[in-house]
């Protein structure tokens, strides 16, 4: 035994005998180590994404040349590479990567993150219709963007799809916080069903504006329903980077809160913890980054849900580890998931929408059946 | 990093002063007009029967209720200090701790370092001698949800032990332990324990205020007693005041005898002869 190594300051300290014991139940380094595996996994999926497709590209021999490219502003085609190899990068599979590892890093943070809000693991953007109501904001803009609201869409440019279904996200979240907390007790039950309720009704908004809409704005209409990164493009990436990335910039500083908040509100406060603050920057971070993804991928279900719930499994339920392991895994797995779809039926597409939901459904269930027998609902 | 504690200078510093304090919830006042002053270095009981308003005088005094009339700890008034200057000034021991995720022991017991001056080493051996405190010595690796009530009441214990971790913070102000009902869910023999470590610690400088059930508990350990009655205070006084046959019988409505071991000064408080009538 060695001696109080505390730092000891009063005479009158209360713990007088001491002893070394070193933290056995430490999930840190499993954690860390599993958070630099799975930075190197999503580097070699990006690349793997890049490569694989109806034309194969030799990725790594591109690689190089891309930092001077972007530098130089050049769009063309380096000396020694195919026009067409450099094009299909370039303009098709790059902003897709990109934009699947931005949307996939979101869905899964902010499913992370609801879940440590509403202090349950079955709490998700897609399935509490936050999704939904940041489809009918994102829908809103697209049918009557060029009537009604082109005032707003003339302002706001490109930022208008992703602003306007961040709104919505907020909205539906507002309200969900509302109906389903009680005195700081989220009542899942009544999280669930209120979440049906208002995906509902939000879906039934978005089906009026069909009646509106022209053949181009029902296509795209269409895409919100199972969601898909086709038509990923340069631009999309830039609308929809910036509010992500915020998000994803932001969300650490809440993980020592939302660790706290595990063991409820009023113990949260009595150590320290600013609740209604932490509430707030949640709901504000949770409803921007759905609204970005929802608004350049429509409504890609089960990400959020799936990615925290196999790294709590894992790692532990650590948020200061769980929030950049969950962007990264979310990561690979959208990107993992969109190369499938676009390659499954090629020279046709799947929407990654349904990939996700075939893989994440049953999850869910599982979830549920594992939860009932714990506490019930 | 966290702010200091400020020092307010006198005996104000020391104490926990309650003034006419009342908390309503709507209209309905629930408990009303509670006098009482409580210092450090004193282990303070509060007891009373069932709805007695024992846990919400805890939770004003704790910051979680708005309060009328006034609630001074250390001097300055709970309802206005901060979240994570409270945190530094005292912790709580709710009754009944539900966690969202399965944490193990040792994420629970983390979550009170709250000083984050703490380096990983010293805030590791912090969370082993708080469990070692509480007789969980080696449980880090636990998952909470798998302990049994009593033993997750421990790990809460350490967590709250770990959070006003010296009786008596630096530059002289003493700490303060808010516990709800500490032992109700454990046998004697950490009843015993986890009594004796609260008295240590008032012992040690630091204010104690504790919700009681167990009336021979809070005669063994207790140096002041509140006692509680719809909503208003009955009594309050040290033991040995409080620890009286009719008052005790008065404050629960059930005959009430005190009793006592030879050689020990400590009161037993059994049912009254025919109280079984």
């Amino acid at each position: 035994m060695s001696g109080v190594t505390l730092p000891e300051r009063s005479a009158r300290s209360f713990f007088r005998f001491g002893g070394s014991h070193a933290c056995e139940g430490s999930r840190e380094p499993l954690a860390r180590a599993a958070i630099a595996l799975l930075t190197v996994v999503a580097g070699l999926t990006m690349l793997a994404s890049l490569a694989i497709g109806p034309i194969s590209i030799p990725v790594l021999d591109l690689l190089p040349h891309l930092p001077g490219r972007v530098l130089a502003a050049d769009a063309g085609a380096p000396e020694g590479v195919s026009v067409r190899d450099w094009i299909v990068i370039m303009e098709i599979r790059l902003p897709r990567v990109v934009l699947g590892a931005l949307v996939g890093a979101a869905l899964a943070v902010a499913g992370a993150v609801m879940q440590g809000l509403f202090r349950n693991p079955l709490a998700d953007p897609g399935i509490v219709g936050v999704s939904a109501g940041a489809g009918l904001g994102a829908a809103l803009f697209i049918v009557l963007g060029n009537a009604v609201l082109a005032p707003a869409m003339a302002v706001l440019g490109i930022y208008a799809v992703p602003l306007a279904a961040f709104v919505g996200g907020l909205i539906t979240t507002l309200l969900l916080y509302r109906i389903g907390t009680r005195g700081g007790i989220t009542s899942v039950a009544t999280l669930l069903l209120a979440g049906i309720a208002l995906g509902a009704l939000t879906g039934a908004m978005t089906g009026l504006l069909v009646y509106a809409a022209d053949d181009q704005q029902l296509r795209d209409l269409q895409f919100w329903g199972l969601g898909s990164l086709a038509g990923s493009n340069w631009e999309k990436v830039a609308s929809a980077a910036p509010i992500i990335l915020i998000m994803l910039v932001s969300v650490p500083f809440l993980a020592r809160g939302l660790n706290g908040l595990t063991l409820g509100e009023a113990a949260a406060s009595h150590i320290g913890i600013r609740v209604q603050r932490l509430k707030n920057i949640s709901i504000l971070l949770v409803a921007a980054a759905t609204g970005a993804s929802v608004a350049v991928s429509g409504g890609i279900g089960f990400v959020g849900i799936v990615v925290p719930h196999l790294l709590r499994l894992t790692i532990g339920p650590d948020h200061r580890y769980l929030l950049p392991a969950s962007a990264l895994l979310g990561a690979i797995l959208l990107i993992a998931a969109d190369t499938l779809a676009r390659t499954i039926v090629a020279p046709a597409e799947l929407p990654i929408g349904i990939i996700t939901a075939f893989a994440g459904a049953p999850f869910f269930l599982w979830i549920l059946l594992r939860k009932r027998g714990l506490t019930g609902l | 990093m966290l702010p200091h504690l400020k020092l307010v200078a006198g005996q104000s510093a020391s104490e926990l002063r309650v003034d006419r304090a009342g908390v309503a919830i709507g209209r309905t006042p629930i408990i009303r007009e509670i006098t009482f002053t409580a210092r450090a270095g004193e282990f303070t009981a509060i007891i009373g029967p069932s709805g007695s308003g024992k846990t919400t005088l805890l939770k004003a005094m704790t910051g979680e209720l708005a309060y009328s009339g006034s609630i001074l700890l250390a001097g300055l008034e709970t309802g206005q200090l901060s979240a994570e200057y409270l945190a530094q000034l005292r912790g709580v021991l709710p009754q009944a701790s539900q966690i969202s995720f399965p944490l193990n022991v040792s994420e629970v017991v983390g979550l009170g370092v709250i000083d984050r001056r703490q380096g990983r080493a010293s805030r590791s051996r912090r969370i082993g001698e708080a469990l070692c405190r509480v007789g969980l010595a080696g449980f880090e690796g636990r998952t909470y949800q798998e302990l049994s009530g009593g033993e997750q009441q421990r790990v809460q214990l350490a967590r709250v032990l770990c959070q006003v971790w010296e009786p008596v913070a630096d530059g002289g102000q003493p700490r303060w332990l808010f516990l709800d009902e500490p032992v109700s869910s454990l046998d004697i023999k950490h009843q015993f324990q986890i009594m004796r470590l609260a008295a240590d610690y008032a012992a040690s400088g630091g204010g104690v205020v504790a919700v009681m059930h167990d009336l021979n508990l809070t005669a063994a350990f207790a140096d002041r007693i509140l006692v509680m009655k719809n909503g208003r205070r009955l009594s309050f006084g040290a033991r040995d005041e409080v620890m009286r046959a009719d008052l005790l019988s008065d404050a629960y409505d059930f005959p009430l005898a005190l009793t006592r071991f030879e050689e020990s000064d400590v009161p037993l408080v059994v049912p009254a002869p025919g109280s079984d009538r």
